[in-house]
């Protein structure tokens, strides 16, 4: 048994590869592209392909001691140097210490006029000359397709783009070529069939007026690699791909605890709270008062002089500060501390991952202990995308662990109780604790009711308590269980009365 | 001083990309020496630059394919590749009106 999973693991050492340095791609691509080959990316205008290509020369040159050569076919090099900026890339820097060239080929369709036989060794020498000149290892070529628009003989031009592949592998080069996706093949030109060793499909596309960017590889020749397409991003720290595979359990795991605001639930929580860094989420039908629960945490977070940051994805910042104000809460004094942050905005307005960027970016900026996502349900109600929400969610919650952040999550679930499992099984699992809020309807009143579903590394409690919000704030109280099953509400008060009276009557007698 | 043009009597400063000894730069270099003696005569001048000597050269004056020849002067530039096999698409190229 033993030998033959030895046989299996040796049969899985494939090909050489260069890593990209590109978070998420080389675990997709099961460690990076393949060496010393031409991988082609393509997809549509805008889809990040110039973007893709650019990182991986410039991590080559700085991470991996592979220096590059980036033609450029489409934008000139000080186009491609503003572009790249944005993500902190100073290819001019670069260029000047010898670790990556740049060299834009401008081809002009109306200069040129064409008279009998001719062929692409100007290419290849500039190119040779590039490589040689900086002992490239790494190749780019953007967008390569561009030459078929200048040359008007495209038998010559063919004949000569599989002589210039043919001509990298031979010169050992790890190449990556870029083209426009076509109508009905990869590409425009049909180029996918010089280059396949690996293609990668960049895809941005707009469902329900929300923009997702993803990323397929289509086939990778001599090594196994992931199928599925993945959701990337492009953001202030260059580009992104969100893998599940990604998330390397490894973070610290810190034993302090920390309070959540509500006396009430940190004795249910052992006595003592939630533990710092650990994920918390808040489920519930609507108004049985997660919101107002997971700002305790914020605020209680905040007055221990931590500082907390709310996203608020239904309310706005006045209104949030007004309604947690009409439960006790005063939050302006810590905000004017600047120890609590709420930013307010729709997730619909961006793309889940641009989303999940500019979240990274706040908590970037502004440091906190604890988080507060309010609704986390908000961000999967664009339409049916539980797959794409899940690694996201995945993605944050790796990113807040690993920066010992506490994390609050409010999940609104429909009464139904079908669904309810459905929803919350996807996301429950990656959440250290979870809180769920009822609405318990009898005797013509509605109360709520708080239960501990799940809390690990801790004893938790296993009572149901009646959750009570009045104008001076959260508190918990013992559902009374008897015989009679669970009260709440007035039939507790009443309850406790009885025993109370009954009491009494002991005493007296 | 007259601007730019530094050898009178030369209309035409044309540079020829070539890329080693092959049949094709032979064949170029010979149709471009017989095309400007027939038209051109003594108004030209031309400067053959092989690239695997000065690889430098291919990027600096955006040379893909070779033979490439590039007229200077007069602006504006222009490109003729090929192995200039054509006369008159090199005549049209260069903007040179045959004579007669």
């Amino acid at each position: 048994m033993a030998k033959r999973k030895d046989i299996l693991r040796s049969k899985r050492a494939s090909i050489p590869k260069a890593l990209t340095g590109i978070a998420g791609l080389d675990e997709v691509t099961f460690g990076g592209f393949p060496a010393g080959r031409p991988t082609l990316i393509c997809g549509g205008a805008g889809a990040g392909k110039t973007m893709l290509a650019a990182e991986f020369i410039v991590n080559g040159a700085l991470r991996y001691g592979e220096p590059g050569v980036f033609m450029m076919f489409e934008e000139n090099a000080e186009e491609l140097a503003a572009n790249v900026r944005s993500m902190g890339f100073d290819l001019e820097k670069l260029q000047n210490d010898g670790l990556i060239s740049l060299d834009h080929v401008h081809l002009e369709r109306s200069e040129i006029e064409e008279t009998g036989e001719y062929d692409l060794e100007g290419l290849f020498i500039r190119l040779g000359h590039a490589i040689d000149s900086i002992g490239a290892k790494r190749v780019v070529l953007d967008t390569l397709e561009a030459l078929f628009a200048g040359l008007p003989n495209h038998a010559i031009l063919r004949a000569e783009l599989r002589r210039l592949f043919r001509w990298l592998k031979d010169r050992g080069m790890t190449a990556v070529i870029t083209g426009e996706r076509g109508d009905e093949a990869l590409t425009r030109y049909g180029i996918e069939e010089y280059v396949s060793d690996c293609v990668i499909l960049l895809d941005h596309r707009v469902n329900d007026q929300v923009s997702t960017r993803r990323l397929r590889v289509v086939k990778y020749r001599g090594s196994a690699h992931g199928t599925n397409e993945y959701p990337f991003m492009i953001g202030e720290n260059g580009f992104s791909v969100m893998p599940i595979t990604s998330l390397s359990l490894d973070h610290k795991a810190s034993s302090e605890r920390v309070s959540s605001g509500v006396s009430g639930l940190d004795e249910m929580l052992g006595g003592k709270g939630v533990f710092r860094g650990s994920s918390v989420l808040i489920s519930g039908s609507p108004g049985t008062g997660k919101s107002s629960l997971a700002i305790h945490f914020a605020a209680s977070a905040a007055r221990r002089g931590e500082r907390a940051l709310v996203f608020a994805y239904e309310e706005s910042h006045d209104q949030l500060v007004r309604n947690m104000g009409s439960i006790g809460l005063k939050l302006k004094p810590l905000i004017s501390k600047g120890l609590l942050r709420v930013h307010a905005s729709r997730p619909t307005l961006q793309g889940l991952e641009q989303h999940l960027v500019a979240m990274h970016d706040e908590i970037a900026a502004f440091r906190p202990s604890l988080v507060v996502v309010d609704p986390i349900s908000n961000l999967s109600l664009e339409g049916d995308r539980s797959s794409v929400v899940r690694p996201t969610l995945m993605r944050l919650i790796d990113l807040l662990k690993q920066e010992q952040i506490t994390a609050v999550f409010t999940s609104l679930v429909n009464n139904d109780a079908a669904t309810r499992e459905s929803s919350e099984v996807g996301i429950s699992s990656l959440m250290d604790t979870w809180v769920l809020l009822r609405n318990i309807e009898s005797n013509g009143e509605r109360n709520r009711a708080l239960f501990v579903l799940k809390s690990r590394g801790m004893a938790h409690s296993n009572k149901v308590r009646e959750f009570l919000m009045s104008e001076r704030g959260l508190s918990l109280v013992d559902a009374y269980s008897g015989p009679d099953g669970v009260l709440v509400g007035s039939a507790r008060i009443a309850h406790a009365k009885r025993e109370m009276g009954n009491s009494d009557n002991q005493v007296t007698k | 001083m007259p601007p730019k043009k530094l050898i009178s009597g030369v209309e035409y400063q044309l540079r020829l990309y070539v890329a080693g000894q092959t049949p094709k730069s032979t064949a170029a270099i010979e149709n471009l020496n017989k095309i400007c003696e027939t038209h051109l005569s003594g108004r030209y001048k031309i400067e053959v630059i092989d690239l695997l000597i000065n690889p430098k050269l291919a990027a600096g004056d955006q040379i893909l394919a070779v033979p490439t020849l590039v007229r200077q002067l007069p602006e504006p530039i222009k490109k003729i590749i090929g192995d200039l096999s054509n006369e008159e698409r090199v005549l049209v190229g260069l903007d040179v009106h045959p004579l007669g």
